[in-house]
């Protein structure tokens, strides 16, 4: 009996992935939002495939709305004649999808599979891919769940894989970054941060992020994000070896904060625990504030 | 016999553990010399380095030829940058070793402005020369110095990790020779820099007083409570907790933070006027519901709301995971102030402001009388590099390396796939700055 209902759910499963995939393909991909620079997912996706199939635009198509994106937006709004804002919205997304075709299955398909792809209109698409499959450690772990499934519910569904692979949200396959900011500079600085100040509340940990970027604006310290933090005695995190424990997601969005601007010490460049620092020269550098355990100083 | 196979494997046990134990001692030998020899090096470099630079800027002063004296600045200048490595590389920071360092960047920094600029037109002036013929003096100083802490160091084999050692407790700092040593240095410096020096070097001083908007009368503590559960918003109930920021501060602040349940917030208020100059939430954002448009809106009517210009650009705008983040600028009649800018971001699952900075529109904010540009739009295109696609333009107001303000056309334009920002001096034409814009970065 169990096994009966639990077959119904999974077939009644499948048949509303199809329901659901096939309306999505139809009516419309483009949620309803306006899609702007900057932006990231799945709207982005198709917007930079749509424009990339009808030849505005050449860059990857990644799911960030990077400039290469925004002037593809902005050549496409002149030769329709619409008015030249970089912003997609409503008007936008239906001339889009009046003049050009989304394969969203391909497009999916070929991001989750971490190929290098185009999405030009009138192009076999077999030629616009890698033609072997590069399997990579991460879209292994990906496929293993689907795996697992389909082998539950036996071999009858051979269009399983693809109608899963269009239904879940996909991520970008890029991030943004600010000006001058790699994703390892974020990680080493949250690093740091995570060493330093792990017990510290979440402006705590901004501040120290801080304190890194303003000594390497400084003319006193060295000019980059690594300098600064492994000057020798610089960091006792440094020192003891915990900034090589792994950072959580609230170091990492400290240190992106204090990199798009956010500076809650008033730009210190030093900082110290006074329950525990033994230097009494630190104890003469002019106090700015104190925040959670650290006193910070110029 | 129980007690020979006691006294046997005792003594295999003292043996093991003896032979470990060397092999441990050794280990670390291995590693401590390694690390001495890393703080041996940097040092003598540093020393070696700073020889150089001696005797470079005593050649300048020597040189005539104009061709000759570009490349030799420059060569000053890489050697005060190799020196300030060297010196981030010793263990040094806890000791007062700043003016020193300081005196490194002012001499690069004056080498610089003078290498890149055009000597055939605006040769060396009286007070740069006196200024270099400062710097002779001083990094002969600096260099005698610096000498004998090497000379001392060799002849007694003196170990940087005892320096690190001394440093650690402090109480030792008094007989090492070495940190005696750069403390010597430091005072040379010292009197150098107190001098005549810092005024002709550095030229014009890059900041103004700033934060003129903020005016003089002061808030108490209850009003700024009372600004800040606004824009935190939170209510009485909620334990806010407000302190007043030490000396060390550059405008005097009330900084608040709260915290309850997931969400914690911080806020700076300034004593002065009462502007809020800095907003952090942090609470988890898991969804993003809104577009990014959507919260620009939001973010805007947020800024106009409060006591800040309402005409604004958007200059950036970025998301990242659910939460975007913008950068504007005000804008008068058609012209962007750049170093007014104000960073927001806002929570994409509800749309609600997370954080502002407002740091940079404060200190620089004051009234500008904008010029009329002297250049039409068409004669500064001219000006851009013929291979970049120009497609967007606008009027700007920004810092030069000197910090001062200038007018600029702003062109952005494209070059194979990338984006460029360049600002084109509106009164004579010349390329202030290029920006090459970052584009998104794959994911590793």
């Amino acid at each position: 009996m169990k096994k009966k209902i639990t077959i119904c759910l999974i077939i009644f499963t499948i048949s509303s992935f199809f329901f659901i995939d096939g309306k999505d393909n139809q009516v419309h991909g483009f949620s309803n939002q306006v899609v702007q620079h900057g932006a990231t997912g799945d709207d982005v996706i198709e917007l930079q495939a749509r424009l990339q199939y009808l030849g505005f635009y050449n860059g990857d198509i990644d799911g960030v709305f990077g400039w290469g994106t925004y002037w593809a937006l902005r050549n496409f709004q002149y030769e329709f004649g619409m008015e030249i804002d970089g912003l997609a919205g409503q008007e936008v997304k239906q001339k889009l999808e009046k003049a050009s075709e989304f394969d969203k299955t391909y497009v999916h398909e070929q991001i989750q599979k971490g190929k290098k792809f185009t999405h030009y209109g009138g192009m076999d698409k077999e030629k616009q891919t890698e033609p072997s499959p590069n399997t990579t450690n991460q879209q292994d772990s990906q496929d293993g769940d689907a795996g697992q499934q389909s082998k539950q519910q036996g071999n009858n569904q051979q269009d399983q894989n693809q109608s899963e692979a269009t239904e879940e949200d996909l991520e970008p396959t890029a991030v943004n970054m600010p000006q001058g900011f790699s994703q390892n500079d974020i990680q080493i600085m949250a690093n740091a941060v995570y060493g330093e100040a792990r017990g510290e509340p979440f402006e705590g940990q901004v501040a120290v992020a801080s304190v890194i970027l303003n000594r390497v604006e400084s003319s006193t310290f060295p000019n980059t994000v690594s300098g600064v933090i492994f000057e020798p005695r610089a960091f006792t995190a440094v020192s003891d070896g915990q900034i090589w424990l792994t950072p959580n997601d609230n170091a990492k969005r400290a240190v992106l904060d204090a990199i798009n601007g956010w500076d809650p010490t008033g730009e210190a460049l030093y900082y110290f625990n006074p329950d525990t620092a033994t230097s009494d020269w630190i104890w003469s550098r002019q106090q700015i504030k104190r925040i959670g355990k650290h006193i910070f100083c110029i | 016999m129980f007690r020979w196979t006691l006294i046997t494997l005792l003594s295999i046990a003292v043996i093991g553990v003896s032979v470990w134990g060397y092999q441990e001692h050794q280990e670390k030998n291995a590693i401590l010399i390694q690390a001495e020899n890393s703080y041996q090096r940097s040092f003598h470099d540093l020393t070696y380095n700073l020889d150089l630079l001696h005797d470079k800027i005593g050649s300048t002063l020597a040189m005539n030829t104009r061709e000759q004296l570009s490349p030799q600045l420059a060569e000053i200048w890489r050697l005060t940058s190799m020196a300030h490595n060297d010196v981030g590389q010793l263990p040094l920071t806890l000791l007062p070793f700043n003016k020193t360092e300081e005196f490194l960047q002012l001499m690069g920094d004056f080498s610089y402005r003078t290498a890149v600029r055009d000597l055939d037109k605006e040769p060396l002036s009286d007070d740069e020369l006196d200024a270099l013929e400062s710097l002779y003096e001083a990094s002969g100083d600096i260099e005698q110095e610096l000498r004998k802490v090497q000379s001392m160091v060799l002849n007694d084999n003196l170990r940087w990790m005892d320096v690190q050692l001394a440093l650690v407790n402090n109480d030792e700092q008094a007989d090492n020779t070495i940190i005696d040593g750069f403390e010597t240095v430091e005072k040379t410096v010292e009197g150098y820099s107190e001098g005549k020096l810092n005024a002709s070097m550095m030229g014009t001083s890059s900041k103004k007083d700033g934060f003129s908007i903020l005016g003089d009368k002061k808030i108490s503590e209850e009003e700024a409570k009372k600004k800040m559960r606004s824009l935190l918003r939170i209510d009485e109930e909620t334990e806010l907790t407000v302190a007043p920021t030490g000396k060390g501060a550059n405008v005097p602040l009330f900084s608040g933070s709260y915290k309850q349940d997931e969400t914690s917030g911080y806020i700076d208020v300034t004593q002065n006027g009462g502007y809020p100059i800095t907003l952090m939430i942090n609470r988890e954002v898991k969804e993003s519901n809104k577009s990014l448009h959507e919260a620009m809106q939001n973010g805007k009517d947020y800024l106009s709301k409060l006591d800040f210009t309402t005409d604004l650009a958007l200059v950036e705008s970025n998301q990242y995971d659910n939460v975007g983040v913008f950068q504007f600028v005000p804008q008068y009649e058609d012209v962007w102030i750049y170093p007014d800018a104000i960073q927001i971001k806002v929570a994409l699952d509800n749309g609600e402001v997370l954080g502002f900075v407002a740091k940079d529109y404060l200190e620089n904010y004051h009234e500008r009388e904008i010029s009329e540009a002297e250049l039409s739009e068409e004669e500064a295109r001219d000006k851009v590099n013929p291979n970049l696609k120009i497609q967007e333009h606008h009027l700007a107001v920004i810092e030069d390396d000197m910090g001062e303000e200038v007018l600029t056309y702003v062109f952005l334009g494209t070059l194979n796939q990338d984006t460029y920002k360049i600002f084109i001096n509106a009164s004579d034409g010349s390329e202030v700055r290029v920006d090459k814009l970052k584009q998104a970065e794959m994911k590793y």
